[in-house]
């Protein structure tokens, strides 16, 4: 069992969506993990992209790398999660995770927040699927499997 | 000023999925749990986010071009293609499984935990795979 956290939760939300407007009005972009995170690796498209983008997205990952640091050290906070340790499972999760997200265009950040906050019609179909069959694995795990 | 701005942006983004709970692996896994042992919050984090985000895009889009770049840059797709259900098809398969999408994943990486450790360079090979896949 975790607590259920509706404030907290709903709080942390709010900033989600902070960064996200400042992203649109700042940059212009939808902040999509994602789309951020793949496109520091190759193949580099040609002029689709110039160092600045680059080091910007660079430093964005950083951020989020550093966040949970500081919620730690300044706020004093200590920031709990259980996390599988079993290798297998988590190598395919995270494969899947990765080629799905890219392949679909977006993630939980991209479809799921930036993209029904824009009633987008394909991030709201994503957003569908990818909860659909994230509750599906769930109950197989648990419940036929597990169960 | 574009680097500090981003690096800010992260870290607001990365201090709103510790706070919310969302860095957290069991907390999704029982989200997704719906007949078992389910914790609506991550509803709450959805919430919260798209509301903050719904009103502060018109908000930003009442100017004519970002304060950093020459133009928005909104995707205008509408059409649904294969893709667009394959995909977060699998991602949801894979987010099922670990409990980790791409934001939790990389903000978790500095508390060092060894899923987490393996879970990311496995979403980077996959994501690199899916653009290498796409660019052919």
């Amino acid at each position: 069992m975790t607590e259920f956290t509706p404030v907290a939760s709903f709080v942390g939300g709010m900033l989600i969506g902070l960064s996200a407007v400042l992203m649109m009005l700042f940059e212009g972009r939808i902040a999509g993990i994602s789309g951020i995170a793949s496109r520091l690796l190759p193949p580099y498209r040609e002029g689709a992209e110039n160092g600045s983008a680059f080091a910007g997205r660079l430093a964005f990952v950083a951020g989020l790398v550093a966040a949970p640091l500081l919620v730690g050290t300044v706020a004093g906070v200590p920031v709990i999660q259980t996390v599988s340790s079993n290798a297998g499972l988590m190598i395919a999760a995270g494969l899947l995770v990765g080629f799905g997200s890219v392949w679909g265009g977006g993630c939980t950040s991209g479809h799921g927040v930036c993209g029904i906050a824009r009633l987008s019609p394909r991030s709201l179909v994503a957003t569908g699927v990818f909860m659909a069959t994230g509750f599906l694995t769930v109950f197989v795990l648990r419940h036929v499997i597990g169960g | 000023m574009s680097i500090l701005v981003n690096l800010a942006l992260g870290l607001i983004f990365g201090v709103g999925l510790v706070v919310s709970g969302m860095s957290d692996p069991a907390k999704v896994l029982n989200f997704l749990d719906l007949a078992g042992s389910f914790d609506p919050s991550l509803a709450f984090v959805m919430g919260g986010a798209v509301l903050v985000t719904f009103i502060g895009y018109r908000l930003a889009w009442r100017r004519h071009t970002p304060l950093l770049a020459p133009r928005f840059r909104v995707p205008s797709r509408t059409d649904i293609d294969a893709r667009l259900i394959l995909g977060p098809a699998l991602f949801g398969i894979g987010w099922g499984l670990g409990g980790f999408c791409p934001g939790p994943a990389l903000t978790s990486l500095g508390l060092g935990a060894a899923g987490t450790l393996v879970f990311v360079p496995a979403m980077l090979a996959g994501m690199w795979a899916a653009r290498r896949l796409a660019s052919d």
